[in-house]
């Protein structure tokens, strides 16, 4: 993506903003000028606050959830035998849309971080099982081949093909679910909580009514999901740099 | 250099590929084994690679029964040998990566291979199959030769004694598939290689093959064996010889 693409985007955004803002004229739709300065000004009241207690919430979930997934999906790809035992489970578990279970995570897990990282985990978990279990079984078995026959034994083949193998698949999963996992933190912190951009969104949208706050946590929350979005596709450039070649 | 004695594959809940079938082939020799699809051409190729195991008799190679890939027995085949987030210079390091991961351990890798001399090695080949500029391209941006060329230069670094080759060229344009085909030639002399290729197409093994060994529809019991000895020779394309050999070819596959 070019720099100058985003920078007119983010202008043509604020613009249609503006415009709907005059257009429906009422305080639930602040214009962006003074959501932008509420914005910095609830940074130092507490906003940021909130803003790193659900980024660490996410960062934790997605660092569990590629060190349990990556692994377990390996082992699947690499075992014909295992697979066909697991993934009846896996194919009835991964379309169940998981964030059913927040109220009985919460009865279980309680109030805290940890409900709330065990579902964004949940989430995450089995789209980067599914995706780097698929990508370790479909190595074309002539590549496995030619490297057993430069004398790659099992622990060669996983360090020069496997592991290399299924580091992209991680990051396409992890990219693809930053959004997902963004939405669902929200829904998470809607409940017993004081603190993270969810409950921070919801106290102000629908308790105190504070309309510019409310808009400055979306903005908060929508920052998250973005860098963390960009931070995933830096990774993927630098780690996956035959991906992206012409 | 190889011995076939009463070779027997089937793969698993099938009719034998091979049932009883004598071959050899000796030091330095240049042969081609052709056939049509379904012959067991690749079969027998990967039975030589130590990545199948016979299902009845032995193999043989240089004296030893095989059992597991040998690291002096380099295999290049037709596509997917690359791995695509590798550099070519990187790919071409591979297996000598593999052998410094293991170290000499007479397995894996050769007990007597000198692990300091690889950097050279590598640059050597990189020099010799014309690949230095390619060096930091990946395979997704190298042409199918160049692609080729960097699998032989891979296999090559190893220091081989026997090239197999499964369909090397069969997916390259002709005038790429025979520059390939003329570089093999001159690296078989060069390295002293005994090489066996792989291959349905009959022109090709009348030009790379100085032994010729036919497979029919399994399963293949007798080593149909057509001596080629025109091969070496590097005009023998334009020659009578060469077209007689091919309409030869032909009858017997037909």
């Amino acid at each position: 993506m070019k720099k100058r693409g985003l920078g007119t985007a983010v202008l043509a955004l604020l613009i249609l903003w503006q415009l709907a803002s005059w257009a429906v004229h009422k305080p639930i739709l602040p214009g962006p000028v003074i959501v932008i300065q509420t914005f910095f000004n609830e940074l130092g009241n507490g906003l940021a606050a909130h803003f790193w207690v659900s980024m660490w919430r996410v960062l934790v979930s997605m660092f569990l959830a590629v060190v349990l997934a990556a692994p377990a999906g390996l082992a699947l790809g690499q075992s014909q035998r295992l697979n066909h035992l697991i993934s009846p489970i896996i194919y009835l578990l991964y379309p169940i849309p998981k964030v059913v279970f927040i109220p009985i995570i919460l009865l279980f897990f309680g109030i805290g971080n940890l409900p709330k990282i065990i579902i964004i985990f949940l989430i995450l978990f089995f789209q980067i099982l599914v995706l780097v279990r698929d990508s370790a079984a479909n190595i074309e078995p002539k590549t496995i081949l030619s490297v057993r026959s430069l004398g790659a034994g099992r622990r060669a083949l996983f360090r020069y093909v496997y592991f290399p193998a299924t580091l992209s698949p991680i990051l396409t999963a992890l990219r693809q679910s930053v959004g997902t996992a963004v939405a669902v933190l929200y829904i998470a912190e809607l409940f017993a909580t004081q603190k993270g951009l969810g409950y921070y969104i919801y106290l102000n949208g629908n308790t105190l009514f504070n309309y510019p706050a409310m808009y400055a946590g979306v903005i908060a929350m929508s920052l998250l999901g973005l860098g963390l979005y960009f931070a995933v596709d830096w990774l993927e450039r630098r780690l996956c740099p035959w991906k992206f070649v012409q | 250099m190889v011995q076939l004695t009463n070779l027997t594959f089937a793969y698993h809940h099938a009719a034998p590929v091979f049932a009883n079938f004598d071959w050899q082939a000796a030091d330095g020799e240049a042969w081609a084994v052709l056939g049509p699809s379904g012959c067991g051409k690749s079969t027998l190729l990967y039975l030589l690679a130590g990545l199948r195991q016979a299902t009845g008799g032995k193999i043989e190679i240089g004296g030893e029964i095989l059992r597991q890939p040998r690291p002096r027995t380099g295999l290049i085949l037709q596509d997917y040998g690359l791995l695509p987030w590798m550099t070519a210079v990187a790919n071409i390091n591979l297996g000598l990566e593999i052998r410094r991961f293991y170290g000499p351990d007479g397995k894996h890798a050769p007990d007597d291979d000198d692990l300091a001399d690889h950097a050279g090695r590598v640059a050597y080949w990189m020099e010799r199959l014309r690949l230095t500029p390619h060096a930091d391209k990946y395979p997704a941006q190298l042409s199918g030769g160049q692609r080729q060329r960097v699998a032989i230069a891979r296999t090559l670094a190893l220091n081989p004694d026997l090239l197999l080759m499964d369909e090397p060229f069969s997916s390259l344009d002709a005038p790429t598939r025979e520059s390939l085909q003329k570089l093999t030639l001159d690296l078989r002399r060069e390295q002293r290689l005994t090489t066996v290729i792989v291959t349905h197409s009959i022109e090709e093994a009348a030009v790379l093959g100085k032994k010729i060994l036919l497979l029919k529809q399994p399963p293949n019991e007798t080593a149909v064996v057509i001596p080629n000895p025109g091969a070496a020779d590097p005009d023998f394309r334009q020659q009578p010889e060469y077209f007689a050999l091919c309409g030869r070819l032909r009858e017997m596959m037909a």
